[in-house]
């Protein structure tokens, strides 16, 4: 009977394995790419990092384009601010303190029920709320209170007056009829959400894809791309190749690889620009970085030029402080050309006097100090090693040494860090993270523990008026102190390069920040692509 | 019918129970290991889960963080809080896919389970036929080729095998997809679409498992052949045919079925590495997640997922050599 039943039961399992197999090899030829990339009204594009997570209230599209919603305000092509949500710019109030939005009437979430101030108070209140795991409501820090003065009218009252505040409230508007009734953190609204925005959700296969279809009821009119898909590849070649066999209509893709696509084969390449830096933190805690003298050396002795060439592929641009010297905010006259000569000269003033092995040493202090970079980032590595040969002409040794933020974090107050970051929407919000002393190694922001008192006082002088021209003076006055007592070395502003078929026309890009995720690139605005004829 | 009446239910009953009590204790020791060595780990789960907001959230924001996500807690807290509430059906969160963990295991694990029960059944079947022909001639070409296929296949990785799949279907043939579980510009997920896409991480899987089975197999058979009851029917002029299948396939796929109990790990961790090739929607990709990010309630649960898998296992081979073999009873 064992026997039998055994063999049986042998029998089974194989004629089974062989029909699986069977259907696995018989099945029908769907054809590559599904027949979506290629077809009129619809765009398959590739993207490097995928969203943690797709509820603003936990920090989705806080820059905005977030596609699925709408915050009140949005940037246009030119980062300039104009409504959205709201039915106009905000009246802000003669101390700076109050700000109040007008809705936009008939609007409606994509599930039909409609979009009121209700829905605005609730979004701000849950990201305010400490229980509401939000890595960045620190970017709402100055809001006191959010007020719904009648069903299409908002208040925001500040704690102090806030000058690019506006610029924060293009953050989407969930609807509080969903979320509300849900666990903020874990609730079924942070992988299925539903907004007033120009597309809807219809999938989202983690670590593979999104997959979008137009909202045919959206107010600013339905896009013309009707189903939109962002397939998240991380690897930099496997995004070309499949770039290359048709599968993807765009990706963004590294200077090298971006070169391969050469224009008319269909393909057009844009370039963004961005106010993504990479720099080097100088801790003051470090008796060589913490040198005055040191840094300014510093400052001069790395050649940028150089690495915008060789590491970039001349993809970017010198930088001598977060504002890219294409930016309005930039202060003319601020850069630092590559003066190794000047670098010399200053260190030997300030009494560091090369030793036989080719580095300095002052009072018994060797002119040396590590240098991180994040493991695995071929760009900071890059960065890391031209700066530490360019330095070392000038007598400074910096090790570099590679590791996780884990491995960095506890060293960061003595060891300097190939850092970068950079967000275009205000000059504050980089600038003040960085300098100001009061942040001083504060989580990851002003890691080099930078103070300086004029920097402080016009940080804080900068964001508290309104005044354009009082701002500019400011910022001018604080990257003309970076000259003299720099806090950071900063090398390079990086360019977003990315290919993308030419269906359609007068494709454009944001300036964008350092995160550049499913919001940047030519899609930022796909919901207003327009087909080439 | 009378096969399955006749089957010694109890016995194998009483053996299943105890195996079921035993895996109490081992599953309680697993779970509090995975909790101090996540602990131990240097990864920061609060890092992990601000992610590149992190880089310029305060330091508040960090340390509400912290005590919202409930890592600020003593370990033996933490197993305890996380413990308590799985008895009572309640698995946690996952902080990393801000979702239950009972749902994103939900969400994954069929897809995880089609892979492996294809790429095994694969292995078995295959490894069999390639095992019995190799075996009928031993020494012969075709026993020297399997043979020597199976020793090089068994030395390589399952990411290598899979990256080499991919690079030669996908890429240089072009006629398998290279990865995941649609086409990329698809929005839903229709059956043939599925089974093109299973078809490369399946038999990478398979392939990678393939060799134990091979040369087990073959060597069972093997010795099987050249034992006094395979002579006997020999001598007997039974026709080599039910020589082979009848007598010495029997006998000589003894040593098969505990094999299949023990490759269960090795299935589970070949998974893990095929389905990040392949971008398999499965459960695999969220265990790596869950373990760089130090995701404590899905990592648990995943362990104990696992841990399930690996005792049933054992448990099967033990049950299944009982049954073939009257010698042995079920008294493990």
């Amino acid at each position: 009977m064992t026997a039998r039943s055994v063999r049986g039961v042998a029998a089974a399992a194989m004629a089974g394995a062989l029909a699986l197999a069977m259907a696995a090899c018989s099945t029908p030829d769907g054809g590559r790419g599904g027949g979506a990339a290629g077809s009129k009204d619809s765009a398959v594009v590739g993207i490097a990092y995928e969203p943690e997570t797709l509820s603003p209230l936990l920090g989705y599209g806080k820059d905005g384009n977030s596609k699925i919603f709408d915050g009140l305000l949005t940037h246009d092509a030119a980062m300039k601010l104009k409504p959205a949500l709201a039915a106009a710019l905000p009246t802000v109030s003669e101390d700076g303190k109050t700000y109040t939005f007008p809705l936009r009437k008939g609007v409606k979430f994509s599930d039909g029920k409609p979009f009121t101030a209700d829905d605005v108070v609730f979004t701000y209140e849950t990201i305010l709320d400490e229980k509401t795991n939000n890595a960045s409501k620190a970017e709402l820090d100055a809001v006191e209170k959010v007020a719904k003065k009648d069903d299409h009218t908002v208040v925001f009252r500040l704690k102090y007056p806030y000058a690019p505040f506006a610029e924060r409230t293009v953050l989407p508007i969930a609807p509080r009829h969903i979320a509300g009734g849900q666990d903020v953190n874990n609730g079924s609204f942070t992988t299925k959400p539903v907004g007033t925005g120009p597309y809807i959700l219809t999938n989202w296969s983690k670590g593979e894809k999104l997959t979008f279809k137009a909202n045919p009821n959206y107010w600013g009119g339905a896009p013309k791309v009707k189903n939109f898909t962002m397939a998240i590849i991380k690897d930099d070649d496997i995004r070309a190749t499949r770039l290359r066999s048709g599968d993807l209509d765009g990706a963004i893709l590294p200077p090298n690889l971006a070169a391969t696509f050469a224009s008319g084969q269909g393909k057009q390449t844009l370039t963004a620009k961005t106010f993504d830096y990479r720099n080097v933190t100088l801790p003051s805690a470090n008796p060589v970085t913490g040198d005055k003298a040191v840094r300014q050396a510093l400052d001069v002795a790395v050649d940028r030029e150089a690495m915008v060439k060789g590491i970039l592929n001349g993809a970017g641009k010198p930088a001598y402080g977060p504002v890219p010297t294409d930016s309005p905010w930039f202060a003319k006259g601020t850069e630092r050309p590559h003066d190794l000569k000047k670098a010399e000269q200053i260190l030997d003033a300030a009494g560091w006097r090369k030793g036989d092995d080719g580095v300095r040493v002052k009072d018994g202090q060797r002119a040396s100090f590590t240098l991180w970079y994040l493991s695995g980032d071929k760009l900071r590595q890059e960065h890391a090693l031209a700066f530490a040969s360019d330095v070392k002409k000038a007598g400074i040794e910096a090790k570099v040494e590679s590791g996780t933020w884990e491995a960095i974090e506890p060293n960061m107050k003595k060891d300097a860090v190939l850092a970068g970051g950079g967000s275009p929407a205000d000059p504050d919000f980089d600038q003040y993270l960085l300098l100001h002393s009061s942040l001083a190694g504060d989580g990851f922001n002003n890691m080099s523990r930078y103070a300086n008192k004029t920097v402080d006082e016009q940080l804080v002088e900068a964001r508290r008026t309104d005044d354009p021209a009082a701002r500019k003076a400011a910022y001018d006055t604080v990257q003309k102190q970076l000259v003299d007592d720099p806090a950071y070395t900063f090398l390079t502003h990086i360019d977003h390069l990315y290919v993308i078929g030419d269906r359609w026309k007068n494709l454009t890009t944001q300036v964008e920040p350092h995160d550049h995720g499913l919001a940047s690139g030519p899609w930022w605005n796909v919901e207003d692509w327009q087909p080439a004829t | 019918m009378s096969a399955l009446t006749s089957l010694p239910w109890g016995p194998m009953a009483r053996m299943t129970g105890r195996r079921v009590l035993l895996a109490v204790p081992v599953l309680l020791a697993v779970t509090l290991g995975v909790f101090a060595i996540a602990a131990a780990s240097p990864f920061d789960p609060v890092r992990a889960y601000a992610g590149t907001a992190g880089l310029t959230a305060s330091q508040e924001n960090l340390d509400q963080l912290r005590h919202n996500l409930g890592v600020d807690q003593p370990l033996l807290a933490r197993w305890w809080h996380w413990l308590t509430g799985a008895l009572t059906g309640d698995l946690g969160d996952s902080a990393t896919l801000r979702a239950p963990v009972s749902q994103v295991i939900g969400e994954r694990i069929g897809w995880s389970a089609l892979l492996c029960a294809l790429a095994f059944v694969i292995a078995i079947a295959v490894g069999t036929l390639l095992g019995v022909l190799a075996a009928r001639r031993r020494g012969g070409l075709l026993d020297r080729a399997v043979t020597s296929v199976a020793y090089a296949l068994e030395a390589a990785p399952p990411f290598w095998l899979g990256l080499l799949a991919v690079w030669l279907f996908a890429l240089k043939l072009g006629v398998l997809p290279a990865g995941g579980l649609t086409d990329t510009g698809s929005e839903v997920a229709t059956a043939g679409q599925i089974a093109r896409h299973v078809v490369l991480p399946a038999l990478v899987l398979a392939v990678s498992q393939l060799p134990w089975f091979v040369l087990y197999v073959r060597q069972g058979v093997g010795d099987a052949l050249a034992e006094d009851p395979v002579r006997g029917a020999r001598a007997r002029g039974l026709r080599e045919r039910t020589v082979l299948l009848q007598h010495a396939l029997r006998s000589g796929l003894l040593p098969v079925l505990t094999l299949i109990g023990s490759r269960v790990p090795e299935l589970i961790t070949g998974a893990l590495l095929v389905e990040t090739v392949f971008s398999w929607p499965g459960i695999a990709a969220a265990t790596v997640e869950a373990a760089t990010s130090v995701d404590f309630p899905l990592l648990a649960a995943l362990t104990v997922l696992a841990t399930a898998a690996v005792l049933a296992g054992n448990l099967l081979s033990d049950l299944l050599y009982g049954l073939a073999d009257p010698r042995v009873a079920f008294d493990g």
